[in-house]
């Protein structure tokens, strides 16, 4: 295998922190190549030196053999690097040809494009269809549009970001087909990606990168998944503790919960119903976009619904606002942290008071009891270790990990009866987010029931005592997760979105 | 090429700051205006802030301070309220218009009853008016999704032709010889709000100013409806998510700032002004809006911008006496402070980085 990409003594610096220091590292024709690392580690910065986003401070690149220093994103394209966003650039209210138009500097007519879109999604085993409206595909179809969107360029390498956070199991698998086709044609492939198991089977190589440094250059197939993530952490990483718990009565029950939607594209609910017992831990799965949101909002008290339709303990609360929820003990954590769980510009002693108010019992006669505030949310920094001058601290001024800790140990640390969070590790750091997830089994061994919704499959087996999927607003039956293989869980989330995988 | 950066915590600094700026760029860019005008620059700008208080008829000018500062900061300290939720009431001179007819209105009915219960009764009166004028913007952006901004701005015109149609018609002095204009209030002892201290200028509708001073800071800043009210303007889903109503927010905020633009009107029809004409408002319910701004939306801050906006209003007229100053000019020159305090609050929140872009 000659060398595609080499790239050495890469360097870039920000004011306060060195993004990447001295980066070595080579990819060769066809390789699958993985950068691993924690959010903070440099990889994000060393995709955006390659795709020319960002300009390297010292170091060089050598692409195909000549040095390759790109000014802008399309000198890099020109070259032969493309890449794919974790976020989609895509226009909803365009259909798919269209989008791809935008991305082109000279689009041929709309009917070669199309057939042309045609031929190459079904060649690559990702069939769309260049008529559809993009706001009606599922995430994974919106994947496919920008993947194909980088195919029509011919790429030499191909970069993807976090490709599989969107994807179903059965989605993945046609990813990872469509990706090993690629790279027997000789087109290598830059994966980032923090799913240990998913770089074990697809990748060929990898550079492991902490702290803007390269700690290992290594076969991932001849490593353990636990020896990466401790490459990655640096360290012995903690396994959660799950602790035998005892299931009480049923404490939360849906019965034919409907919603419609809350936004043009958005999905609306239907037709949900679940039991949840004190101390059970119920992990909802599901690609982003089906329904979480919207079900955090009804759970929550944030969006009401029909009457009769929620019940805790025995009583009706469909119709009652969030601060009545909570005074009878239903918290939440909503996925987005800053503007929906935090306001961006308060301090964390006033977003201490935005969800506290009536449990920690931080106003007297309706005035804000300042010290008490102040001591909830210094109690909320210690226990669970966010890392902050103080709780004077604006919320936006708060890494991404250290927010969600804060957002998460202020509905804990209230003592809930139910908690639910949305996607409640994600973009946290390894040691976060193993940090949150054991917070919230100790909730459930203390008697609290627990609702977990996340799009991460290994973080809910994890904490999961049952399993259900969130799929176009429906819930699946909810399932034990003791004895559910990963094929199971994939069915449940609807395969893939009910498409056909093309013959390769 | 200028770049700018966002701050992770606004800048207290410059929150300070920037009104100090703004009224400092305010003067040059209104010392240029004026020289263009033909007119001395340092002489203007002498005038209008220095003459009103250590000039040599400083003593009546000091006391006009206090009878132009009550009403806007009354109305100011409404105003920011709402601003503070991202409620946007431009309306305020039509519910200072609607408290004082409402007001008036009672007391020329009562005329010439003397009572000690027609001055509270006033008092109620005008705030009831000033409210229930901006119910309307309220409940129909509450049941419609109307925009307040110009439903509100819109009731101040239907509220001028109110005013004026009652100035010639149903409130019109029937022993006034014809003149518009309804009976002064001031020739009518139970309706007249009389200055407290003869000289200071220092009438109840001061006191009212005060009052809301307090009031507002202790809503705002110590109540958890004030910080409920500023988490709705700083980040309307998390508002939602911490139990915030949102129509019972927008009446609120409406009504409030409604309720303190009718009282000082009412206090100004039975005072200051004594009659009901058709050119009754000067535009306070407007200025205040810079009051409210200028005074960061705070209400020891507006407090301090009322005051120095009333300052601009007296040295204005007098340099339209003294110098021909246009009052147009004058007009201008308050905009502009406005515009500078804007422009300055983006460093509050953004540090302002010269040279070469830097590439993120």
């Amino acid at each position: 295998m000659s060398e595609l990409l080499q790239i050495e003594g890469l360097t870039k610096a920000y004011p306060g922190v060195v993004a990447n220091d001295d980066v070595a590292l080579a990819v060769g024709e066809g390789e699958v190549h993985a950068l691993l690392g924690e959010n903070g580690a440099g990889k994000s910065t060393l995709v955006k030196m390659l795709y020319g986003l960002v300009k390297p401070d010292r170091g060089t690149m050598r692409f195909r053999g000549q040095a390759f220093t790109p000014a802008d994103p399309r000198a890099a394209r020109a070259a032969g690097v493309a890449m794919v966003f974790q976020h989609f650039s895509l226009f909803e209210a365009l259909n798919v040809a269209e989008n791809v138009a935008l991305g082109m500097e000279t689009p041929p007519p709309m009917r070669q494009l199309a057939a042309k879109i045609r031929e190459i999604s079904n060649d690559y085993g990702l069939p769309l269809d260049p008529a559809r409206l993009v706001g009606d595909l599922s995430a994974g179809e919106r994947q496919r549009v920008e993947i194909v969107r980088c195919l029509l360029q011919d790429p030499k390498l191909l970069i993807m970001d976090e490709p599989t956070s969107v994807l179903t199991p059965q989605e993945v698998e046609i990813l990872f087909k469509t990706l090993r086709k690629l790279s027997q044609e000789g087109t290598a492939i830059l994966y980032i990606s923090h799913k240990l198991e998913e770089i074990r089977t697809l990748c060929d190589g990898a550079t492991i990168l902490r702290g803007g440094k390269v700690v290992a250059h290594c076969n991932p197939r001849e490593k353990t998944a636990r020896e990466l993530a401790e490459l990655m952490v640096g360290g012995a990483f903690n396994v959660t503790d799950r602790a035998n718990r005892e299931l009480g009565d049923v404490v939360l029950e849906a019965r034919g919960l409907s919603l419609p939607p809350m936004s043009q594209f958005g999905p609306s609910l239907k037709e949900i119903g679940f039991e949840l017992r004190a101390g059970e831990v119920l992990g909802i799965g599901g690609v982003a976009g089906n329904g979480q949101e919207e079900l955090l909002a009804t759970l929550s008290g944030e969006r009401v619904s029909a009457a009769g339709t929620l019940w805790l303990r025995g009583q009706d609360i469909s119709g009652l606002g969030p601060n009545p929820r909570r005074a009878r003990g239903v918290l939440a954590a909503p996925e987005e942290r800053l503007g929906h769980a935090a306001v961006p510009a308060m301090s964390l002693t006033e977003n201490a008071i935005l969800t506290g108010t009536l449990r920690k019992k931080l106003t007297r006669n309706g005035f804000v009891d300042q010290a008490a505030a102040e001591r909830f949310a210094q109690d909320v920094i210690t226990g669970f270790d966010v890392r902050t001058p103080g709780p004077h601290v604006a919320a936006r001024a708060l890494s991404g990990g250290n927010l969600q800790k804060f957002v998460i140990g202020r509905e804990v640390l209230q003592a809930p009866e139910v908690l639910i969070v949305n996607q409640p590790t994600w973009g946290v750091d390894a040691a976060a987010a193993a940090a949150i997830r054991q917070a919230l089994l100790d909730l459930a061994a203390k008697g609290a029931a627990v609702i977990v919704i996340s799009q991460d499959l290994d973080e809910l087996m994890e904490v999961a005592d049952r399993f259900a999927a969130l799929n176009e607003g429906r819930l699946s039956e909810p399932r034990a997760t003791k004895g559910l293989t990963i094929e199971e869980v994939g069915l449940m989330l609807g395969g893939a979105h009910g498409m056909q995988e093309a013959q390769l | 090429m200028i770049t700018l950066i966002r701050r992770p915590n606004p800048s207290r600094f410059w929150s300070y700051a920037t009104p100090v700026a703004a009224v400092i760029a305010t003067m040059i860019a209104g010392g240029l205006l004026f020289a263009l005008l033909g007119k001395h620059p340092v002489e203007a700008i002498r005038v209008i802030f220095y003459e009103p208080l250590f000039g040599e008829n400083a003593a009546y000018f000091r006391g006009q301070l206090l009878v132009k500062a009550g009403p806007l900061v009354l109305i100011a300290c409404g105003l920011a309220v709402g601003f503070r939720a991202g409620i946007w009431n431009i309306g305020a001179e039509g519910q200072y218009i609607m408290g004082a007819l409402a007001s008036a209105w009672l007391a020329l009915h009562m005329y010439p009853a003397e009572s000690h219960w027609l001055f509270p009764a006033m008092i109620v009166l005008g705030a009831i008016g000033g409210l229930l004028w901006a119910m309307i913007p309220a409940l129909l952006k509450v049941w419609f999704g109307t925009s307040e901004i110009l439903v509100s701005l819109m009731l101040v015109y239907v509220a001028e032709n109110l005013l004026a149609y009652m100035a010639f018609g149903p409130l019109k002095n029937p022993e006034g010889y014809g003149f518009p204009g309804s009976r002064n209030l001031q020739d009518y002892p139970s309706a007249h709000n009389a200055e407290l201290i003869a000289g200071t200028g220092l009438h109840w509708g001061v006191v009212a100013a005060l009052v809301a001073v307090i009031f507002t800071y202790i809503l705002m800043h110590r109540h958890i409806m004030g910080f409920r009210i500023r988490v709705a303007g700083e980040a309307p889903r998390a508002a939602r998510f911490a139990g915030v109503v949102p129509a019972r927010l927008v009446m609120i905020s409406l009504g409030f700032a409604g309720a303190l633009a009718g009282l000082a009107g009412m206090f100004e029809v039975s005072g200051p002004a004594g009659q009901i004409t058709d050119s009754f408002n000067v535009g306070y319910g407007f200025t205040a809006i810079i009051v409210a701004f200028l005074g960061r939306l705070h209400p020891v801050g507006i407090l301090l911008a009322g005051l120095l906006m009333a300052l601009t209003y007296i040295g204005g007229d007098m340099a339209q006496l003294t110098l021909g100053l246009p009052s147009a000019a004058i007009q201008v020159f308050q905009g502009m402070l406005l515009f500078f305090l804007l422009g300055f609050d983006v460093l509050t929140n953004f540090r302002v980085r010269l040279g070469r872009r830097a590439v993120a």
